[in-house]
């Protein structure tokens, strides 16, 4: 309780301290927020009942994995921002809404840990719309008409998206209807075998599309690519690492109550669609991508496909373990992307190159991600990638995974080629000068985890995952 | 359910917002006759809460927008009127239809009809989103939308706590505040609200 209320409580406090003199503060706040919303999450992992004041909202096995990515993340994007808002802000001359950018920050991270944290369905859905509602003004931060856009179909696409989901919960409260049973995860799984199989059916149908839209599934990924590539690269950052996360989230617990009622196969089915198909998209909108931040946004849809397909052929563990495989690596390479944008001013791929020689950090770090998220060893996300491939063709579904290399190997070859074509090259002058290293450290400290993750998964941290992905199974 | 159909065939964006308003009042009130019998404290202030958000906050916060943006221009339909007009009594009819296949409990209380006319608002809320081009009323046709969700749930279900109703409500003032204010942002960056202008962002 205490994580949701902090960051909303300093949230309110920056909208209050409006212009410039405050700046200081506000980012102060801003690092606070996230740190102590740190402590939080470490008093969690300890004492595991110490927030739980409320009977609706109750961290289990799976949130507390999310919350502790999401946690991550926000805390490195966080000092990323110290370093790339005020050169952002030599760039475009207006500056307005410096305290609604933190706060809208600080109110998202609130919203995020309510959606991880909470197990009433009723409450999740209003956590989920207001992750939309947080995030839109982040998107809209360039105040460009391209920026505008994003936001407006962001908003529209996602609000609809999850109205829809809305209808499922109520399909699913209609199904549970004559069990006695309460609208939380609990409860409805205790009373699985009673639901009414035909409605939960629907219901799960509907929820699916509605998360999905959220989550970046394709077909209903149209908002995607376009927030993505509009926002600034920090707030890309924890769209793609974190949000798209606890949309995913809110799948798996409709996805827990369908296991329990004995839908498995039903749903299984469904994520193997869905995965498959956003693997499709996006290797065929990578192949012809020219701009490297709509690169990066198809690459998340792609990486949520892996997941719903993971979970589809039940590699419970393989797909939590992408989950911060893609998490991580997706962070490091948008953050990597805004060093970029910073240092060459355009989003072509075409443009950009030397990259190692005009800025050896962010280019070696950017060759890093690029390589992990195209799926190549030693990095974590080739670790899960593979798990996923070898349980699916255990247990049978050969030509899933006859699609699923194929697509993956159009990706390989065609991320590859651009991240490479990007990093070599000839040194070109830099405008700014070297960047400062809040812009690197965080970087860093991604890329660090990709790596040694990859090559040796700790005992303590493959057991919080293991644990997370059996908690999935009821 | 006219009020809907007033949405679809009205072209003036005042009686559009009237209409919603009238839906909102109209959805408040099927609070109070769904559970009838009891009127406990749970009901009324249900009634209450739902009859100022939606009948009051957000059609003045829909029309406050309006104003600041300054659009009376009425004709812009991708879809001339009848067709939209027509195509939403085939998707009432659908849903009036279609009905029989879900094995759905209503309470004793509400009509059979409840269900597809819920059904067809959320239906017709996704037709108006589709065919109007002004983003006002592609707000409006959200809000539609919602409220058909919104009659949907309250025929089938009664046993959300309360604080979770509230929170849904608060987050559609809020959601549709933010739209209210990127309309009117909208609108002083490209001088008009036309929703069709927004596809600059693609992939060729």
């Amino acid at each position: 309780m205490g994580i949701i209320l902090l960051p909303l409580f300093l949230g309110i406090v920056t909208f209050i301290l409006k212009g410039h003199e405050h700046r200081i503060i506000r980012r102060k706040l801003l690092i606070t927020g996230a740190l102590l919303h740190n402590a939080g999450v470490v008093t969690l992992f300890f004492v595991p009942d110490f927030f739980s004041f409320s009977p609706y909202i109750q961290v289990d096995k799976i949130g507390f994995l999310f919350l502790i990515l999401t946690s991550f993340i926000f805390t490195l994007i966080a000092f990323y921002s110290l370093g790339y808002f005020p050169l952002k802000r030599l760039e475009t001359a207006a500056e307005s809404g410096g305290h609604i950018f933190v706060s809208c920050m600080l109110f998202f991270l609130a919203a995020m840990t309510l959606a991880i944290s909470t197990t009433h369905v009723g409450i999740l859905w209003i956590a989920v719309e207001s992750t939309t509602l947080a995030s839109a003004p982040l998107i809209y931060y360039r105040q460009s008409k391209r920026s505008l856009e994003a936001a407006w179909k962001y908003l529209l696409i996602c609000s609809v998206g999850i109205a829809i989901a809305l209808l499922g919960i109520f399909f699913v409260a209609a199904a549970s209807k004559g069990t006695g049973s309460e609208l939380s995860l609990q409860s409805l799984t205790k009373n699985g075998m009673l639901l009414n199989k035909q409605l939960l059916r629907m219901g799960f149908i509907l929820i699916l599309i509605g998360f999905g839209t959220k989550m970046g599934l394709a077909p209903m990924h149209n908002w995607l690519p376009d927030a993505h590539s509009e926002a600034p690269s920090p707030i890309s950052a924890l769209l793609s690492g974190a949000l798209l996360n606890c949309a995913f989230l809110g799948v798996l617990r409709f996805y827990q109550i369908c296991e329990s009622a004995g839908l498995e196969a039903f749903a299984n089915k469904l994520f193997i669609f869905f995965g498959l198909f956003s693997l499709f998209m996006a290797a065929i909108f990578i192949t012809a991508q020219k701009d490297y931040k709509r690169l990066l946004a198809y690459s998340s849809i792609e990486h949520m496909g892996i997941i719903a397909l993971s979970i589809g052929i039940g590699a419970n563990f393989a797909g939590m373990l992408h989950v911060v495989a893609h998490s991580l690596t997706k962070v490091l390479l948008f953050l990597a992307a805004g060093n970029i944008l910073i240092l060459y001013r355009t989003k072509y791929v075409s443009e950009v190159n030397g990259l190692l020689r005009t800025s050896p950090s962010t280019g070696i770090l950017f060759a890093i991600g690029g390589l992990a998220i195209a799926g190549a060893p030693p990095f974590l996300p080739f670790i899960s990638e593979f798990l996923v491939l070898k349980h699916g063709l255990l247990t049978g579904h050969y030509y899933a995974m006859f699609l699923y290399l194929l697509f993956l190997g159009v990706i390989f070859v065609s991320m590859s080629k651009t991240v490479f074509r990007m990093v070599y090259g000839k040194k070109r002058d830099l405008i700014w000068g070297e960047l400062p290293k809040t812009m690197f450290v965080p970087l860093a400290a991604a890329a660090a985890a990709i790596v040694m993750l990859g090559i040796y998964l700790p005992e303590k941290v493959a057991l919080l995952i293991e644990t997370a992905g059996q908690a999935l199974k009821i | 359910m006219l009020t809907t159909f007033l949405v679809l065939a009205s072209s003036r964006l005042a009686v559009r917002i009237k209409a919603v308003s009238a839906q909102g009042a109209l959805l408040s009130v099927l609070y109070l006759t769904v559970r009838g019998h009891l009127f406990d404290i749970h009901t009324i202030a249900l009634f209450f809460i739902t009859f100022i958000v939606k009948t009051v906050f957000i059609p003045i916060l829909i029309s406050r927008t309006a104003k600041s943006v300054q659009t009376k221009a009425e004709f812009e339909p991708v879809m001339s009127s009848p067709v939209t007009l027509m195509i939403g009594a085939a998707l009432i009819v659908i849903s009036f239809t279609s009905i029989r296949f879900f094995p759905l409990v209503t309470s004793h209380v509400v009509s059979t009809l409840t269900v597809p006319a819920a059904l067809a608002t959320v239906l017709v809320g996704f037709l108006i989103l589709v065919t109007k081009a002004k983003a006002t009323n592609q707000v409006i046709g959200f809000l539609i939308l919602e409220n058909g969700i919104f009659t949907f749930g309250m025929t089938i279900i009664s046993d959300f706590p309360m604080m979770v109703e509230f929170g849904v409500l608060l987050d559609l003032l809020v959601g549709v505040f933010i739209m209210g204010i990127m309309i009117y942002q909208i609108n002083k960056t490209f001088d008009h609200i036309d929703t069709r202008t927004l596809s600059v962002l693609g992939d060729e």
